[in-house]
């Protein structure tokens, strides 16, 4: 896409429709965004022994992630290199010593290598392959690194490490596994998986959206507040599920507070939303887990890593990380108006059961394919999509404190005190949209 | 004979309080304790302190309830109804504290606005012998299509 074209497209403040609407941006989308930069593909610890496997998409491209005899993680594409079959047919599984075809058993190693061809010798005799030909492997992912036991790939040769791209906003997977005693994290076995009916950029800009939450989830917010408040008439302080408050908060905190919350922009279009929900209650559990921290890392490296004031991270163009309740989405777009989104949650090692159903009560009622949240966050993305696919308008509105933001000599863009709401996570989003589009 | 029968009208009558949005007097048909139960897989033994689809004390279905009955529930607003057949009612066994363990077979159809969607599987009942009849410790809901992408959510128990 050209330069002008794309000046067209998106404004400082404002974004035509077709970039939400159109299937050829959404190719070229594909092309120069997710299937160039750094893309989550999963945690190591979903592929613990040799041979086991999950298949992911990063972009267009089918790929598989898959843990070598060497004790490797090794992302490839999902594409025999004799007549293309796809590779692996489960989402996940262990394939073993190799992978091996169904359609003419060529097997292959775990990286990729050839293994064998049947009757290759008189097979291939004469031909232009052989053993050694580089095109009878199965192709990697250009470039694979892993930070802290998640595993990004990107599938360009060239651009920034996966460090460079991550920047500051890599305190999404130091804050989450700086919580663990042990400084890691453990993947659940268990993955929900929704669709939406929407532009995978619509799912993206509600993440940050400070201004939705007492709007969207009222109804939720309120039903949880009357069965709290009914409950705590019943028991003694304090002894409440915490899990009540993760959703009446949605309707304690009204709409003019979520000012006080603060978002800072970073380059490639990464984000973060301050504001800890009030996790750290001093009830038996979280002492508990304290005394444990404390004895690991000591008081004053404790304060640091329990005083991280985050409430969402946002790694554009795929990841949704919470990091204080150890969960992530991964954003899978599947067409122009279709969206999987891949929901994870995490162990603390070594912090106590009850701070990981802590995590399992907030990953059940907010992230599982029943809950009583992000079901009417879908019901406003569908519409969204669908709005804006009509004639009723040709722009979206990102002009919520435009001019207001604070930027840095570094490219870094903080919402203004009390502006929390600013809609400056989708400018920046947007910013970087089109430069991986081609504008400069 | 008699139980068997009774039982049946047990199931049906729980489905079609779901299907008439009736959710107060399903509610009801719980025991105090009783759990809502929907794994995501199969192998799963318990709800407890594990990662489920639905896994709701009477406290939870509460919120559900409220949650679906207030006026600015978005995705409730547009017209979605639902269709359950319950079959294949076996009486399995007593547990060990007297419930009774029943596995049935369900179909669901639910539209929502002009789309069709359909759920099935198997319920797992463990019914508890009450003065006015039975009352459910727990129902199991195991979902064939547990582990498939959902499109879209679902919003109310299946």
């Amino acid at each position: 896409m050209g330069h002008s074209d794309l000046s067209r497209l998106v404004e400082p403040d404002r974004v035509r429709k077709e970039v939400y609407t159109d299937p050829a941006i959404f190719e070229q989308e594909m092309a120069r965004i997710h299937e160039t930069v750094w893309i989550y593909c999963g945690h190591e610890t979903q592929v613990p022994k040799p041979g086991d496997y999950y298949t992911v998409q990063i972009g267009r491209q089918p790929m598989i992630l898959v843990r070598g005899k060497d004790g490797k993680v090794h992302v490839l594409y999902n594409r025999c290199p004799h007549r293309g079959n796809m590779i692996c047919g489960d989402r996940k599984g262990n394939t073993g010593e190799q992978f091996r075809c169904s359609y003419h058993a060529w097997t292959f190693h775990h990286d990729g290598k050839l293994k064998n061809i049947p009757m290759m010798e008189s097979g291939y005799a004469g031909s232009r392959l052989n053993k050694d030909s580089p095109e009878l492997c199965v192709k990697r992912a250009a470039r694979v690194e892993s930070y802290r036991g998640f595993v990004f790939a990107s599938l360009s040769s060239s651009g920034p490490s996966l460090k460079e791209f991550l920047g500051p906003s890599i305190v999404a997977f130091d804050d989450m596994c700086d919580r663990a005693p042990e400084g890691e994290v453990e993947v659940v076995p268990n993955c929900f998986r929704v669709i939406q009916h929407s532009n995978w950029k619509i799912f993206l800009e509600n993440q940050l959206d400070a201004l939705h939450p007492s709007v969207t989830h009222q109804s939720t917010g309120r039903a949880a507040h009357e069965v709290e408040k009914m409950l705590a008439k019943k028991a003694k302080k304090g002894e409440v599920p915490l899990s009540y408050h993760m959703l009446s908060a949605f309707a304690t905190v009204t709409i003019d507070k979520w000012d006080n919350f603060q978002t800072i922009n970073y380059p490639h279009g990464h984000c973060i939303l301050t504001g800890y929900m009030g996790l750290r209650p001093q009830d038996p559990d979280t002492k508990a887990y304290d005394k444990i921290m404390i004895k690991a890392y000591g008081q004053k490296r404790f304060e640091e890593i329990v005083g991280v004031n985050i409430h969402h991270v946002l790694l554009y163009p795929g990841l949704s990380v919470q990091s204080p309740l150890q969960q992530l989405r991964a954003v899978r777009p599947l067409g122009v108006d279709k969206t999987l989104t891949e929901i994870w949650h995490f162990r603390l090692k070594g912090a106590p059961e009850a701070i990981y159903r802590r995590s399992l009560a907030y990953y059940n009622l907010v992230n599982s394919p029943a809950t009583m949240v992000n079901a009417d966050d879908l019901e406003n993305f569908w519409k969204c999509h669908t709005g804006l696919a009509s004639d009723g308008g040709d722009w979206v509105s990102f002009a919520r404190h435009y001019g207001r933001d604070l930027e840095s000599a570094s490219g870094v863009v903080e919402s203004a005190p009390s502006m929390g709401t600013s809609e400056a996570p989708m400018r920046n989003q947007m910013k970087a949209w089109a430069r991986y589009m081609g504008a400069r | 004979m008699k139980e068997q029968h009774a039982i049946e009208q047990f199931l049906y009558r729980q489905a079609e309080l779901l299907d008439a949005k009736q959710w107060q007097a399903w509610i009801d048909l719980f025991t105090p304790d009783g759990v809502y139960w929907m794994p995501p897989d199969a192998s799963y033994e318990t709800w407890d302190g594990q990662p489920a689809i639905f896994a709701e004390d009477k406290n939870l279905m509460t919120v559900r309830m409220l949650r679906v009955q207030h006026p600015d529930a978005w995705s409730q607003r547009p017209l979605w109804e639902t269709n359950h057949v319950v079959s294949n009612v076996t009486i399995q066994k007593k547990s060990k504290n007297g419930d009774l363990v029943v596995t049935s077979r369900f179909h669901m159809m639910e539209l929502r606005r002009d789309d069709v969607r359909h759920f099935a599987g198997k319920y797992t009942h463990h019914l508890k012998k009450t003065k006015k009849g039975h009352a459910i410790r727990l129902q199991r809901v195991d979902m064939t299509n547990a582990q498939a992408a959902y499109d879209y959510v679902l919003q109310v128990w299946v």
